[in-house]
């Protein structure tokens, strides 16, 4: 299994960031998806102990507009999640990179991470959005 | 693939002061238009306190006339005879310059659209209504208009002008300089304004609960000055189709294809008041006997208010449940920005149409909590 010793952070095409510690990553939207999404209010975060494969709809992110769905950016099981977005679901939108993360994942495959983008690749990925 | 798709779609007269207003631009109703400009909710909010300019030049504006007689002594209660052929509403006790909100019907009593019908106010235009259909089905109801009058009546298209709402409570106040027939106008009237032999609709009715103006303005430099001069006003900002949504949900109105179809009679969607007594009476419109039927006894189904008790928005589709067993649908839903809250409608059994009733609503296969509530979610506003 890979381990990431130094924190490292990750982004997805589907606006996902992960921030990889050791066997654990905390996941959340991108400030550029929360922008787009507009004013969030709800989450509905990932049950504890639930496993999911990379790709999976793990959470959802409701705005005044429309619910959207978050995919899992890596397979493994869920091992924390943010129940204080269930009150304070601006969070998203006020610190969505940091407070407003969704839940925290034990991760199966470290490997998987090489699909991932990096900060410039994802910040010239939003360019092309 | 994606400018193929855009090519194919229709823009209407104010599209580049949509791009210039940095509007983001979505297909809607075979048009090209602005779902949001700054962002739904504060456009919401704006329009609740101030003015908010809606482009709605995607609708179906149409003037429908008789072919001979206008201006004569009873051509209003000829045309009115004709189009009450297909709209339970009475339309002949309409005074000159009055609307009324109506729905075309099917032969089951069907809602096939609404639509607002008002008399004009002009002497010399007596036997002609000026009528506002959905924009989605405005070639199908004009089909159905010109196919059920026969050769009385002649239909006359007008969604090639600029047609736009200006609504909120400041509406009156940034309408008036320009247009001073606004401030004599109450709810649901309208005036007919020719100046430099132009013509321009000024009505007062609207989609979002609060006060304010309907205009069809002609398709030229002029139509198009007036809406600059609107919306150069700090009272006034351009708001999309995402607010036009929320604040009309929260106002408790149907959305044609979603609150109301062909499946339901205006029974069911609890648009009864929009049959006058003596239409009761006459029992003439099509679907007479099933709609009349369901007003005495009651319907299966009835459109009610719902608000989920947690924050979880129960959007369209969502399943309503009642002790484990379905009892009906959600057909809008979402986040009322002026209640701070989710809100939706929806059709549930008649028995448990009460405002205060439980029920569950069935977000994502969860059951969460919700109730049946009074509609509408805001107090309407409008200038009586």
């Amino acid at each position: 299994m890979t381990q990431f010793t130094q924190q490292t952070t990750f982004y997805t095409e589907d606006h996902e960031w992960v921030t990889v510690h050791g066997d654990l990553a905390t996941v959340g939207i991108t400030k550029f998806a929360a922008e787009q999404l507009g004013d969030v209010v709800f989450v509905e975060t990932p049950e504890v102990g639930k496993t999911f494969s990379k790709g999976d709809e793990m959470a959802v992110v409701e705005s005044v507009k429309a619910a959207s769905d978050v995919y899992a950016p890596l397979s493994g099981e869920v091992i924390d999640a943010n129940g204080a977005l269930a009150d304070a679901p601006e969070k998203v939108n006020e610190h969505p990179e940091s407070e407003g993360w969704f839940c925290v994942i034990k991760f199966s495959d470290g490997a998987e991470t090489r699909n991932l983008m990096d900060k410039e690749a994802y910040f010239e990925f939003c360019k092309g959005q | 693939m994606a400018d193929q798709a855009n090519n194919s779609l229709r823009k209407t007269p104010l599209h580049s002061l949509h791009e210039e207003a940095g509007g983001k631009l979505v297909p809607f109703a075979g048009y090209e238009m602005p779902v949001q400009f700054e962002g739904v909710k504060p456009e919401h909010l704006w329009t609740r306190e101030h003015a908010g300019l809606f482009d709605v030049s995607h609708m179906g504006p149409c003037f429908l006339f008789l072919k001979e007689g206008l201006g004569e002594p009873g051509a209003h209660e000829k045309i009115s005879a004709l189009i009450e052929r297909l709209v339970p509403s009475a339309i002949s006790t309409l005074k000159p310059g009055q609307g009324r909100l109506t729905v075309l019907l099917n032969d089951e009593g069907g809602i096939l659209d609404d639509l607002i019908i008002t008399r004009m106010p002009d002497e010399n235009l007596q036997g002609m209504l000026y009528i506002v259909v959905n924009g989605a089905v405005k070639q199908e109801d004009w089909a159905l208009i010109r196919e059920t009058l026969g050769d009385e009546a002649q239909l006359q298209t007008a969604d090639d002008r600029i047609l736009v709402a200006l609504q909120g409570p400041e509406a009156e106040a940034v309408l008036t300089p320009h247009f001073p027939e606004a401030a004599d106008l109450s709810f649901m009237r309208c005036a007919h304004v020719v100046k430099d032999g132009e013509r321009y609709m000024v009505s007062r009715c609207g989609y979002t609960g609060e006060d304010g103006f309907e205009l069809l303005l002609p398709n030229s430099e002029t139509g198009l000055g007036y809406v600059r001069k609107l919306l150069a006003d700090d009272r006034v900002k351009p708001i999309g189709l995402g607010a036009r949504d929320s604040l009309r949900l929260e106002a408790g109105l149907c959305l044609y294809g979603h609150d109301m179809d062909a499946s339901r009679t205006p029974v069911e969607a609890d648009l009864q008041w929009v049959i006058q007594k003596s239409r009761r009476a006459r029992m003439d419109f099509p679907g007479a006997a099933k709609i009349l039927d369901q007003m005495t006894n009651g319907p299966a189904q009835k459109r009610v208010g719902i608000r989920p008790l947690e924050r979880a928005p129960a959007r369209e589709g969502t399943g309503i449940h009642a002790d484990g067993l379905k009892v009906g649908v959600v057909t809008s839903g979402g986040f009322g920005p002026s209640v701070d809250a989710p809100i939706a409608m929806g059709y549930v059994r008649a028995d448990l149409a009460e405002p205060g009733t439980k029920i569950d609503l069935m977000v994502r296969g969860k059951a969460r909590a919700g109730e049946v509530a009074a509609l509408p979610f805001v107090k309407s506003n409008y200038k009586r």
